[in-house]
């Protein structure tokens, strides 16, 4: 056992901190509004700049301009981009799409589509759930029909983050409605300058765009942007390469929104004395202390499984249930602490912290529907990983 | 960053299992409850043995010289079997003091004595006030010729009644809530004027009265020799740490054993005719005390880890025993739940754990108490 990392890993973190921190925007808190134009484009410096690097790719094969990254310094990256709140990470392009082209995609596909991603320069959107497919995405009918050397795109996509800024959507449309549904799914992918694709904001309850609805309308799509083959959509769409996937980012998220909650407290002075003397503030941002580390040692688990050569499994289900939820109680805990004041919302100068908390509070409902509710990971731990029965 | 077990590790943690399945079978965990002493001085031969009563013990004082980390697995099997006795008292107390904080020649006499099945001991710390910390300390050691005559009560004392040697935390000097004054002192426990009266708790666990009535003690006694009069709360501050993370290892095994029995019951238990662990809800509880256990078991290893580095590690045994005794009784709590009436029979073995995880809960510090040192640490 060794619960640390190695000196030369530490070295690779001090060098990442380093750049971040000078790369981002003096005083940076983390962006407010992805919708905002000048969020966006510190985004895209940001992604660029890692790009430059090689770091945006950190974890892909060499041969395909990454730098194969060990597991120990994947996690560090996504540890450390998480708790400095630096934007510019791709998840669509860098974690999802490009894996599945490394293994699916005709050269044709690599070409045109691999420098873009790696460059930081072509962004990326997922066109998978629909209003009818949410855990049951298989579900999905989004149409598409073949037409000559096209096929003709009928239906809807939602929940699409980024779909606003993005220049493709890698897509899953039904093919074949006559076979069992996880069998007539197929893979495309779309320029989202196509005629007939209209991408219409959906707005988060705590007030910024980051989904949107996206309505196909016999939208053609070259025959040439299918990756795999017809009809196997789904088992593309599961098709990962074995990257880091601790979920070590919902720790370390926390531990820097725990962070200002502790400096609050103690400096916020309420009925004569700092808030971080109530003996109850003191037990409350104690135990939320010791979940963000029982966060962390889930997610650390399973970079070192995979550091081992085995894949873990319920493993990330109980990293991402713990993780998601724990911040759910941690932005409550904060909020709770501040209390009358914590209704003051961003824009307001009597906002605590600049009404961030109380954003993060209003999107971590969010954390536990995404990627798989947390009915869903518990479900996925009983059966997978305790072998109850379905 | 490796959070597995090496060979020799899980050499220990098979062979273990495999001798605590055969030696302490639950009817020997409830025969002992019953029984006046709770100690098989058979078993006690055969971990000796086996080497185990000096596991932690450097080879030189006749120990097998593993490590703490290493230790708590062993710990961590004991208490998935719930071995009865003293041996926590014996070794991982008293053993342990006396491995940090004695002199040379304290080490050479008691350790070999202890890991040849020789010498039972007991740490009395504790007080009727319940209290960890110099303030419930009060017990006196008064010097008197060559030694010191020992007057008080001592409470929660594991194990006093078959203790050969008692290892006892008392007050020589100081005002009664220092630090300083606080003396750690070997008294034979068969010496007169000292009485251990085992009471009765929640886990039958042999916890005792004892009190002293001018009982004498050799100055040579002094844990760490006659200098270290009046010093032994640093002793004690880490023997708490370190005692908090050995419980909390076997406490994390304990809570594994319910998990799995748990599970087993919701795969064979069935009703409306699906075995009930098909149910979304029996589901979600598993799940729940599967990620209880698992964190206990990493955040608790993370501490031992640190304290066989030597580092401070207030913060990481803070954190676990905090967050291992809550997760323990939850744990014990579901799987009642799941279990329905069976479990909470006095004729299941659920309930020798549920009652132990509530005594191991509050033991060394609960998780309130625990919490308010990471609170502290947390610089609030």
């Amino acid at each position: 056992m060794e619960y640390r990392f190695s000196p030369e890993e530490e070295a690779f973190r001090q060098e990442l901190v380093a750049f971040i921190k000078k790369e981002l925007p003096p005083g940076w808190v983390g962006g407010m509004d992805d919708s905002s134009s000048e969020d966006w484009a510190i985004a895209q410096q940001m992604r660029q700049k890692l790009a430059a690097r090689g770091w945006l790719t950190l974890a892909w094969p060499r041969e395909y301009g990454g730098m194969g990254a060990s597991f120990m310094q994947q996690v560090i990256f996504t540890e450390e981009m998480a708790y400095n709140r630096c934007p510019g990470k791709d998840v669509f392009g860098v974690r999802m799409l490009g894996p599945t082209l490394i293994i699916y995609g005709t050269e044709e596909q690599k070409r045109r589509h691999l420098g873009g991603i790696a460059r930081g320069e072509v962004v990326w959107c997922q066109g998978f759930s629909e209003p009818g497919a949410g855990s049951d995405l298989a579900s999905l009918s989004t149409r598409a029909v073949e037409d000559g050397d096209d096929f003709v795109v009928n239906g809807q996509k939602v929940w699409t983050s980024g779909a606003h800024h993005a220049d493709w959507m890698f897509l899953l449309v039904r093919t074949d409605p006559n076979v069992p549904k996880h069998k007539g799914i197929s893979y495309l992918l779309v320029d989202m300058k196509s005629p007939g694709v209209t991408v219409r904001p959906l707005v988060y309850m705590a007030g910024y765009h980051a989904f949107n609805e996206v309505y196909f309308d016999n939208v053609r799509v070259p025959r040439s942007h299918l990756v795999g083959e017809k009809n196997q959509g789904w088992y593309v769409a599961m098709a990962t390469l074995n990257f880091e996937r601790s979920g070590v980012e919902w720790s370390a998220m926390a531990r820097h929104t725990h962070e200002e909650i502790v400096d609050y407290a103690r400096a916020v002075r309420r009925n004569g004395r700092p808030l971080s003397k109530d003996p109850l503030v003191r037990a409350k941002l104690a135990e939320s202390a010791i979940e963000i580390e029982v966060s962390k040692l889930l997610a650390y688990r399973i970079a070192w499984m995979q550091s081992q050569g085995r894949v873990p499994d319920a493993e990330s289900s109980m990293a991402k249930a713990f993780g998601t939820e724990l911040l759910q109680r941690l932005t409550l805990t904060g909020l709770q602490i501040m209390g009358l004041p914590s209704v003051m919302a961003a824009g307001s100068r009597w906002a605590p912290l600049q009404g961030r908390l109380q954003r993060h509070y209003l999107r971590s409902f969010g954390y536990t529907i995404e990627a798989g509710t947390s009915e869903v990971q518990r479900m996925l731990i009983a059966t997978r990983g305790l072998g109850l029965p379905r | 960053m490796d959070l597995g077990f090496n060979e020799e590790q899980e050499m220990l943690r098979k062979s273990a299992r495999d001798f605590l399945d055969k030696e302490c079978p639950k009817k020997l965990v409830r025969d002992m409850e019953e029984h006046p002493t709770g100690h098989s001085p058979e078993l006690w031969k055969k971990m000796a043995d086996l080497g185990w009563l000096g596991l932690p013990f450097p080879e030189k004082y006749g120990g097998m010289g593993f490590g703490f980390l290493d230790f708590c697995v062993l710990l961590e099997e004991m208490g998935r079997a719930l071995l009865p006795g003293p041996y926590f008292s014996t070794v991982a107390l008293a053993g342990q003091a006396i491995m940090d904080a004695g002199t040379e020649e304290q080490k050479q006499f008691l350790l070999p004595k202890i890991a040849g099945g020789n010498l039972v001991m007991a740490l009395a710390w504790t007080e009727p006030a319940g209290r960890y910390d110099p303030s419930g300390i009060r017990l006196k050691a008064t010097p008197q010729g060559d030694g010191y005559l020992v007057n008080g009560t001592k409470l929660f004392v594991h194990d006093a009644h078959v203790a050969d040697m008692l290892l006892v935390a008392a007050r020589t000097s100081g005002t009664p809530r220092s630090a300083e004054g606080i003396t750690l002192l070997g008294v034979d426990a068969r010496a007169a004027g000292v009485k251990a009266t085992p009471l009765v708790t929640i886990a039958a666990d042999k916890q005792c009265e004892v009190t002293f009535r001018r009982a004498a003690a050799a100055r040579a006694n002094v844990l760490g020799g006659p200098s270290q009069e009046g010093k032994g709360w640093p002793v004690l501050e880490r023997l708490w740490l370190k005692g908090a993370i050995a419980e909390c290892a076997r406490m994390v095994g304990g809570a594994q054993w319910v998990l799995e029995t748990t599970v087993q019951y919701a795969k064979d238990r069935v009703q409306f005719g699906r075995p009930i662990g098909s149910f979304q809800a029996i589901q979600h509880y598993c799940a729940n005390m599967a990620t209880d256990v698992d964190g206990a078991r990493y955040i608790m290893y993370e501490a031992a880890w640190a304290l066989d580095k030597g580092q401070p590690a207030t913060m990481e045994v803070a954190r676990a025993k905090a967050w291992v005794s809550d997760a323990y009784r939850r744990t014990c709590a579901t799987a009642h739940q799941v279990h329905g009436a069976i479990g909470f029979t006095k004729d299941h073995d659920l309930q020798l754990y549920t009652r132990r995880a509530k005594a191991a809960e509050v033991r060394f510090g609960d998780a309130d108490h625990f919490r308010e040192v990471v609170a502290q640490q947390l610089g609030l």
